[in-house]
């Protein structure tokens, strides 16, 4: 049986999970590389400017109550290192321009001693400046230097647009790697689940011994549930097995008593309608008796399916075997049994009790339904696989659904006044089952009557 | 004082203001042309002429006007100006590099211009397409039974020890007149300590001072000078000057980049561009290379090994540029030079 409806998949699940979480983490990765690089490249060229106007602020110097200033080269060629470009510079003593571009604005908050650095369009392009300011003595009198060092970013642009596309390319390559080992990663984790499936799936419809294959951690509280409830199941199947085998059995040995109390008395018996009564009496309880008798088989049956007891039979001396037993009870209504044997042997593999209670059942059948003064045809052949074919001229199966006979306490559709079970076939399809055959059902090829074949393969 | 830093620095390399002065001006017309260059330059016309013919036997629709200007008006007609040219061509680095950094150039980029040598080109804006070595000219007349110097420890040694045949022969850029000159002399002044000691023995040698290059070669051919110290030849005059040699120093040779940049009043960075690309393959005219005299950048040729140091493109440029940098580095300059 499948489950129609399966609410999502475990699997999916992980995956899309791991996939959005490697998307998280790319995103996450592609603006941290970004947000550092361009920082990194910043710095850095913070860190030349400030060099720069470091050492111009310290080339500043006075000369008989002059100030004077040599632009020193390195000042100005160190900033075209990195990059080619446009720089600017202004030097102001107490807040007067003495040389440089004269237009370059001063920042608004100015510290004296820190280097203050802003970023501002000019000429035409944004300009990162830092401005670097330092006393100066001339004469006695303290003057105040500054000196401001301004670089466009195009250099710097480029960088970042190089990092970006890195950044990017890493990302998307992280994704789908990531993406790809947790597809594997999730089917590897769902092997085991898998497995165990596939091992309950695997499993005939009778077994119910517990489920030992490898189990991960996560499962155990599963297959210990699952393997709890078959223990359950298997112990209730069992008990109601031997409460029904108790039944019929504590049922039968007292029939046993009053059929032969029933006979004692038929016997002493002389008016005939009283004789009449008692053997109508004495054949219900022997069909109460053969019924108690085939649940008995019944339950035997299920309990022996699970354990077969294996050994090499003999097909030929088995049916030999029950057609002598059964011999009495087909007399009574004077039916004749042949049994017709191939030339050579035909060895089964199977548990004796059981073929013997299959067949007895089958055989049994086909005496009951049988009318008085009739012939029952018992046919051994050998095609590749053990047929034992069992031909009665009793009145068939009418209407009734063949596959629906094998069902327990399922009857022919013409069988009314006739006392039975419905148990006799159950035993003999569970048996075939059990043993890797089938019970074919028919209605006879030659004239009336039904034909029923337990095949076996040979061993 | 808009421009405080450069208006004080040109002051001084340019007398007069108002309107550009051109030196000469020459157009070459063709019929039917779809676009006109307007090109401002310090070369002379008879040195451009052949390369302008040439890029107009390849571009035949493109007509020229061809003003010449001193690097200094060629500067401030640019700065501060406004004047409108489609290409400018200068010989001074250091005003060309002003002009891009302070953002008055176009950008320009074409196959031509990647493959310029990274020491070529200075943000896709400023392109050199003339590598122009700074010489020593002597007067071979004047040096006989003399060494040649080799480089300028072994001048200095020479100048020291023949002052009567050097007294008042001596000649180099009077550096206050000629951005050249300064260029040179700045570059000098970082690559070498012997700079000053040589500034100073040629004072004390009563050094004649020039404005350009012609006419001192001419002097040193005629015998007036015995030596010339950095001079920038042509190839033509220097090569067809009888009685006089070139040396290349071998401690360092300051290598000027003749550059272009393209204004930013240019009508069409294209058409500009077009004139930029015939530049920058010069190198593949050897005929044009004879006829101007003009040596191209060469993007296989390799100097390292050799002495010749390229005067690098880029904002170290702008350092001598400086106001106060160029005050102190004249005055230190003139009390060397003027001995009393």
């Amino acid at each position: 049986m499948k489950l129609r409806n399966p609410t999502g998949s475990i699997r999916r699940r992980l995956v899309a999970q791991l996939a959005l979480i490697a998307a998280l983490l790319s995103v996450a990765f592609f603006f941290t590389v970004r947000v550092v690089a361009e920082q990194a490249a910043t710095d850095t060229q913070d860190n030349i400017l400030a060099a720069s106007a470091t050492s111009i602020a310290d080339a500043v110097y006075s000369e008989s109550g002059v100030v004077r200033l040599e632009l020193p080269y390195s000042a100005i060629s160190m900033l075209s290192t990195i990059s080619e470009d446009r720089v600017f510079y202004r030097v102001l003593v107490d807040g007067q321009t003495v040389t440089g571009y004269d237009d370059l604005p001063l920042p608004v908050a100015r510290q004296p001693g820190r280097a203050v650095f802003e970023t501002y369009p000019y000429r035409g392009d944004d300009l990162r400046s830092v401005l670097v300011s330092r006393a100066l003595s001339v004469g006695n009198q303290a003057r105040q230097v500054e000196v401001i060092v301004g670089q466009t970013r195009l250099g710097l642009a480029a960088i970042s647009s190089k990092i970006t596309a890195t950044a990017v390319a890493i990302g998307v390559v992280f994704f789908i790697v990531a993406t790809a080992l947790s597809f594997l990663a999730a089917q590897n984790a769902m092997q085991p689940l898998d497995r165990l499936a596939a091992s309950v799936a695997r499993r005939g419809p009778n077994d119910l011994r517990p489920v030992t294959a490898a189990t991960p951690a996560e499962l155990v509280p599963l297959v210990g549930g699952l393997n709890s409830f078959m223990a359950r199941l298997r112990s209730a199947l069992t008990r109601s097995e031997d409460l029904i085998a108790e039944a019929a059995h504590r049922v039968r040995t007292p029939l046993a008593t009053v059929r032969t109390q029933a006979e004692v008395i038929h016997r002493q018996m002389e008016r005939p309608q009283n004789k009449k009564a008692l053997r109508e009496m004495i054949r219900a309880v022997d069909e109460s008796s053969r019924s108690a008798g085939q649940l008995l088989d019944h339950a035997m049956v299920t309990f022996r399916s699970d354990q077969l007891e294996t050994e090499d039979i003999n097909a030929a001396d088995l049916l030999r075997d029950v057609v002598d037993r059964l011999g009495p009870t087909a007399e009574l209504k004077d039916i004749s049994v042949h049994l017709t044997l191939p030339s050579g042997r035909c060895v089964v593999r199977g548990d004796m009790i059981l073929l013997q209670n299959a067949v007895r059942n089958v055989l049994d059948n086909a005496i009951k339904y049988s009318p008085a003064d009739t012939d029952i045809v018992v046919q051994l052949t050998n095609d590749g696989a053990c047929r034992m074919a069992f031909m009665d001229q009793g009145r068939g199966f009418g209407e009734a659904d063949l596959a629906s006979l094998t069902q327990r306490f399922s009857r022919g559709a013409n069988v009314d006044d006739v006392v039975g079970s419905g148990l006799g076939l159950t035993i003999a399809d569970d048996v075939a089952r059990a043993h890797g055959g089938a019970l074919e059902i028919t209605s006879n090829t030659e004239g009336a009557g039904a034909c029923v074949t337990l095949v076996l393969p040979l061993a | 004082m808009r421009h405080f830093g450069f208006a004080l620095g040109l002051s001084l390399l340019a007398s007069g203001a108002g309107a550009l002065e051109l030196e000469e001006s020459r157009t070459y017309q063709v019929a039917g042309a779809r676009a006109e260059l307007r090109i401002l330059s310090t070369a002379d016309v008879e040195v451009f002429e052949p390369i302008l013919l040439a890029f107009q036997q390849q571009h035949g629709d493109v007509s020229i006007q061809y003003d010449v200007a001193s690097s200094a008006q060629l500067m401030r007609a640019l700065y501060d100006e406004g004047a409108e040219y489609d290409l400018a061509i200068s010989s001074a680095m250091d005003l060309q590099t002003k002009l891009a950094n302070d953002g008055f150039t176009l950008s320009f980029r074409s196959d031509a211009t990647a493959n310029l040598p990274d020491w070529a080109a200075w943000r896709d804006q400023v392109f050199a397409f003339t590598q122009e070595p700074a010489v020593l000219v002597v007067s071979e007349a004047a040096f006989e039974g003399l060494p040649m110097p080799t480089n300028r420890e072994g001048l200095i040694d020479l100048l020291r020890t023949q002052p009567e045949v050097f007294e008042g022969r001596v000649g180099t850029y009077d550096v206050r007149t000629s951005g050249l000159g300064y260029l040179f002399a700045t570059q000098d002044s970082r690559n070498t300590e012997s700079f000053w000691q040589l500034t100073e023995v040629m004072g004390r040698l009563d050094a004649q001072l020039y404005c350009c290059s012609g006419q001192m070669i001419r002097d040193v051919a005629e015998g007036k000078l015995a030596i010339a110290y950095n001079v920038l030849g042509s190839y033509a005059q220097l090569a067809n000057t009888p009685g006089i040699r070139t040396i290349e120093m071998d401690d360092f040779v300051s290598v000027m980049l003749r550059t272009a940049v393209i204004p930013q009043t240019a009508r069409s960075v294209a058409d500009s561009g077009l004139m930029i690309d015939f530049l920058a393959g010069l190198s593949e005219r050897p005929e044009l290379a004879l006829q101007t005299g003009l040596p191209p950048v060469e993007a296989q040729r390799d100097d390292t090994a050799t002495a010749r140091r390229p005067i690098r493109l880029g904002p170290g440029l702008l350092v001598f540029l400086d106001t106060m940098r160029r005050e102190t580095f004249l005055r230190s300059w003139v009390s060397s030079m003027e001995q009393p």
